[in-house]
């Protein structure tokens, strides 16, 4: 050894690998303009498709004429449901098991609904021709409140199955009911109601909103004719899923449908379904013989192109006098619009709502979800987060902090009482999952100890005590949230999506001078997937991460996957990698072997190479093998060093974190003031630090919209009234607030790495720890519930109705 | 529809080109010069992706015609990086401290942040918040966004650079 010899530590620094704060490879392009999106792609002879939408919530299409729009000039074609039935594609079955219609095919059910597709040669000529467009409709009675949904007189929304009473997920009650499904068991639930000392009921709400990633859905559909091959780029978290749906419904051949996810501009769960413009494009393009762009604008994107939640929970939990739980029982009024067009896995109607026993320790649960149609936009996906799991994260910690309001008791310290202890884990809970590991109390009390809870506490039993003087027109609220997400689905023994198990894959490439590629079956929207991946394969395989291009997207070249979404890229792609960097290493042993001739056993992995245990000068770099892989392997074994693996995961991983709030309100104006944000989140083992932090602010950040005012409301018409960026709740970063993080690490036991997954649990942490906040602000004042979302005008209202204020 | 002519200077250059009177301006900068650095998120100057700097202002060039550029200076993202090639102080702040993610809402956040610390070179954090407003961002949260433009504050105005406590 000389000076020259580098030390251990700068060996390991030079990978860049798992732990490191490694700035994102993304960066370089994006921060220059230099991208690549759907919208900035252009082929020669490209069209633009938009479409004609109904005005009307509900509506019989009596005729539509397309002479005048056919004149204008630009305009080449008008598709509606006649021409899309010549190809058998007027509908198009949704993930959730349910059918939706491409184009209007007789009526319409939603405000924005897609009523026919106009192509022109630019974007301002088919506006010119959706104009020109007459649509003749005759108004129905609209359905709107899902609570009126089964009403004995409510109109028929879906007359293609109003006869059918076998529904994708069992029988349907009313005609317009969707699915009921049942979990827990009901008799030793309700007997412990029976004999509960201390019961709490509520309707928790949880009301529409949307992702609205800034870049909206969109698509460029190519068909080569000759060829019979469709190419198309657009805005999917998912693209192998997407190809697979096109060849079932377009009847083409999967290979020879080629899918390509570019650059993606934000996607939080609004770019996992199929939508109507992606069919008609394509569509279009066979009917023309030219690549057609589809693009959708804001408005259209907020009323039609998906949407989130829409549950309607109530919640009732029994409990003993002292604080511990015994029962929990949820109905779930689920609306999920005009068509069921929920992406979540097929077996599981209400995703995993079941969780909603959430961190507690409960003996017996029992849940009963209904969903129902209505005439709104057709969804609900899982806006920044697993399937449902914000929904039910939402309703029981909501209702914990009831509980603690009636018992007297402060809401952490009831958490505290009722977690799952560390030894409890693997975890059975009363509604069927098996919880990883976890390590609550820990997490819990860092938190509290971070924010000086007590003193928070403190200080608010003197502002209120001031408040009754009328010595301060401001109420304090401590909003306290403690999550357990459920992600990284999943198990092929439960989750499929139409029919494909929810698996997902890395093939890994290296070359003779100790670089690689590595192409996944994920696709990032932002999630810095080039980064954080090529950092686990640097700390498998020794070879620095900048050695290493991460390619996403493209399904001619990436094995197939499942996508991103539902926090399962790291839990279940991460560790595809992990495993099929070890395959690498394996034959990496073998050929570092027969180089050292020594036996492989004598060999032991260190940093960046192998050495001979005992003899560390006997060393060969990975790199070196590399470029023994590639010329003087063992003899019999094959050149080359590349492996691939499909990872189907054993269980999901379950992160958890605690989340507290400091607000202040004015009662007089219901404006409030976050003064304080904390979050502790424990993702097991942690790949990139500062990916994650910025993960956890920009979902915190979400949680904070939603929570305080990001809202899909419709009038009684059925106008979609917050159709806009004016209307629809989007902070700026002068209403964002200042976020404080946290963690504390308990790997998954399962997981190869030990990562759990992180980037939806601010989102599901959040929403709680904000309306538990506002909550908490209003609760002496004797108010047990107040539903989001918690804007100025609604917490005036609040205080109005608590005879605070005049 | 009857086209007309308009000539301009972008990032430096002269360009000219057809354009019918209702183009919006962001749509000839993407589709006609092919700069599809700024972005369209709203179509309703909500969002600022489409941000570029005209004539020394921030403009969000989805609510502005392309005919109303004539003889106008204007620079996009494309222009913002050193002559030799490399990151400008902001570019180089954003990779530094995390201010993007999607990297969707950049350009238009990158350029107005170039406007702000000409019209302020020391801006406070309240500064800056205030100064974005007008810039939608969905992933990050805004507080790296921040730091990013107050690293790149002391990087241009030649002083020390400390990230914030929590």
């Amino acid at each position: 050894m000389n000076d020259q010899t580098p030390t251990r530590e700068q060996r390991e620094a030079q990978l860049e690998g798992m732990g490191c704060k490694r700035k994102r490879v993304e960066d370089v392009r994006f921060t220059q303009g230099k991208g690549n999106y759907v919208d900035d792609l252009k082929l020669p002879g490209m069209l633009h498709g938009d479409f004609v939408r109904s005005p009307y919530a509900h509506a019989r299409v009596k005729s539509i004429n397309t002479e005048a729009a056919l004149k204008v000039p630009g305009v080449l074609a008008v598709l509606t449901a006649e021409e899309l039935k010549g190809v058998n594609l007027a509908w198009m079955p949704t993930l959730a098991g349910d059918v939706q219609m491409v184009l209007a095919d007789g009526k319409v059910l939603f405000q924005g609904q897609e009523v026919a597709f106009v192509v022109a040669t630019d974007r301002y000529a088919a506006d010119d021709g959706i104009q020109a467009v007459e649509v003749d409709y005759e108004e129905l009675p609209v359905l709107i409140d899902p609570f009126k949904a089964m009403h004995r007189n409510a109109p028929v929304l879906r007359e293609d199955i109003k006869d059918k009473m076998d529904g994708a997920h069992g029988p349907r009650k009313h005609h317009n009911h969707i699915f009921e499904w049942v979990v827990g068991d009901k008799d030793l639930t309700d007997a412990a109601f029976a004999k509960a000392e201390v019961t709490i009921k509520e309707l928790i709400s949880y009301h529409r909103t949307h992702p609205s990633p800034l870049e909206t859905c969109q698509c460029v559909c190519s068909f080569d004719k000759i060829k019979g091959e469709l190419s198309v780029w657009g805005t999917f978290q998912a693209p192998h899923v997407i190809r697979t749906v096109v060849s079932l419904i377009a009847k083409l051949p999967e290979h020879k449908i080629h899918v390509i996810s570019p650059d993606i501009g934000g996607g939080f769960g609004n770019k996992v379904g199929a939508y109507p413009g992606y069919i008609c494009a394509a569509v279009a393009s066979i009917v023309t013989g030219k690549p057609v762009k589809w693009v959708e604008d804001r408005m259209e994107n907020l009323t039609a192109t998906s949407f989130a939640r829409d549950y309607h929970m109530t919640a009732e939990i029994a409990a003993t006098k002292a604080g511990k739980v015994t029962g929990l029982r949820v109905h779930v009024l689920a609306d999920h619009g005009a068509f069921d067009a929920c992406a979540d896995p097929s077996k599981w109607p209400a995703g995993f709502f079941n969780i909603v026993t959430g961190s507690y320790d409960f003996p017996v649960a029992h849940l009963v979800v209904d969903g129902v149609y209505t005439n709104k936009a057709p969804g609900g996906v899982a806006y920044r987060c697993s399937f449902r799991v914000t929904e039910a994260a939402y309703c029981i910690e909501r209702a914990m902090d009831i509980l603690a309001q009636k018992l007297g008791m402060d809401p952490a310290e009831l958490r505290l009482k009722n977690f799952v202890k560390p030894e409890q884990f693997p975890y059975h809970s009363a509604l069927g999952w098996e919880y990883d590991s976890g390590d609550y109390h820990t997490a819990m009390k860092k938190a509290m100890e971070t924010v000086k809870y007590a003193e928070l506490r403190k200080e608010q039993a003197e502002k209120r005590a001031a408040f009754k003087r009328g010595e301060t027109r401001e109420i304090m609220g401590i909003g306290v949230s403690f999550f357990t997400e459920i992600v990284g689905a999943g198990p092929s023994k439960n989750c499929d999506i139409l029919g494909i198990a929810m698996f997902d894959s890395c093939e890994i490439r290296l070359h003779p001078t100790g670089a690689g590629i590595a192409r996944m079956g994920t696709k990032s929207q932002g999630q810095g997937h080039e980064t954080t991946y090529a950092q686990i394969i640097a700390t498998e395989l020794g070879l620095p991460a900048d050695n290493i291009m991460v390619e996403e997207g493209n399904t001619d070249t990436a094995p197939y996957g499942l996508g991103t979404y539902g926090s399962r890229s790291t839990p279940v792609a991460g560790a595809a990698i992990a495993m099929a960097a070890r395959k690498i290493r394996a034959k990496a042993q073998m050929i570092a072997a027969y180089k050292l001739e020594v036996h492989e056993d004598d060999l032991e992995w260190d940093i960046d190479g192998f050495k001979v245990k005992g003899l560390p000068e006997k060393f060969l770099s990975m790199k070196d093998i590399c470029w023994a892989a590639y010329n003087s392997v063992p003899p019999g074994m094959e050149p080359g060093l590349e492996a691939v693996s499909y990872y189907d995961p054993p269980n999901m991983t379950y992160p958890f974190g605690a989340y507290i709030c400091v607000m202040d309100i004015d009662v007089d104006t219901g404006v409030y003031k976050v003064r304080r944000f904390y979050a502790l989140d424990d993702c097991g083992t942690r790949i990139n630090p500062m990916i994650i932090e910025g993960q956890v602010h920009g979902g915190l950040t979400e949680a904070f919209a939603i929570a305080m005012g990001q809202e899909i409301r419709y009038d009684e018409g059925g106008n979609v009234v917050t159709g806009s960026f004016l209307d629809f709740f989007m902070p700026t970063a002068v209403e964002t607030p200042h976020w404080e993080t946290g963690f504390t690490v308990t790997p998954s036991p399962h997981h190869p790495i030990g990562a759990k997954g992180v980037g939806e649990s601010p989102n599901v942490g959040g929403v709680p720890a904000f309306s538990n906040a506002v909550n908490d602000a209003f609760s002496f004042l004797g108010s047990t519930h107040i539903q989001m979302p918690h804007d100025f005008w609604r917490n005036w209202e609040a205080a109005k109705r608590l005879g605070v204020t005049g | 529809m009857a086209k007309t002519h308009v000539k301009m200077k972008v990032n430096g250059a002269e360009v000219e080109g057809l354009v019918e009177p209702r183009t919006l301006l962001i749509h000839f900068l993407r589709e006609n010069l092919n700069l599809t650095g700024a972005h369209i998120g709203c179509e309703t100057s909500h969002c600022g992706a489409c941000t570029v700097d005209i004539d020394g202002m921030s403009v969000k060039s989805c609510t502005m015609f392309a005919v109303q550029a004539e003889g106008a200076d204007i620079t996009t993202i494309e222009g913002v990086a050193n002559a030799d090639g490399t990151l400008s102080a902001l570019q180089e702040g954003f990779r530094q401290m995390h201010g993007l993610q999607c990297g969707f809402c950049t350009p238009g956040m990158i350029l107005r942040a170039h406007r702000l610390l000409q019209e302020n070179p020391n801006p406070s954090e309240a500064e800056i918040r205030l100064g974005i407003s007008g810039n939608l961002c969905r992933c990050t949260g805004y507080q790296n966004i921040v730091k990013a433009i107050q690293y790149a504050a002391a990087k241009i105005n030649g002083t020390e650079f400390t990230e914030a406590a929590q």
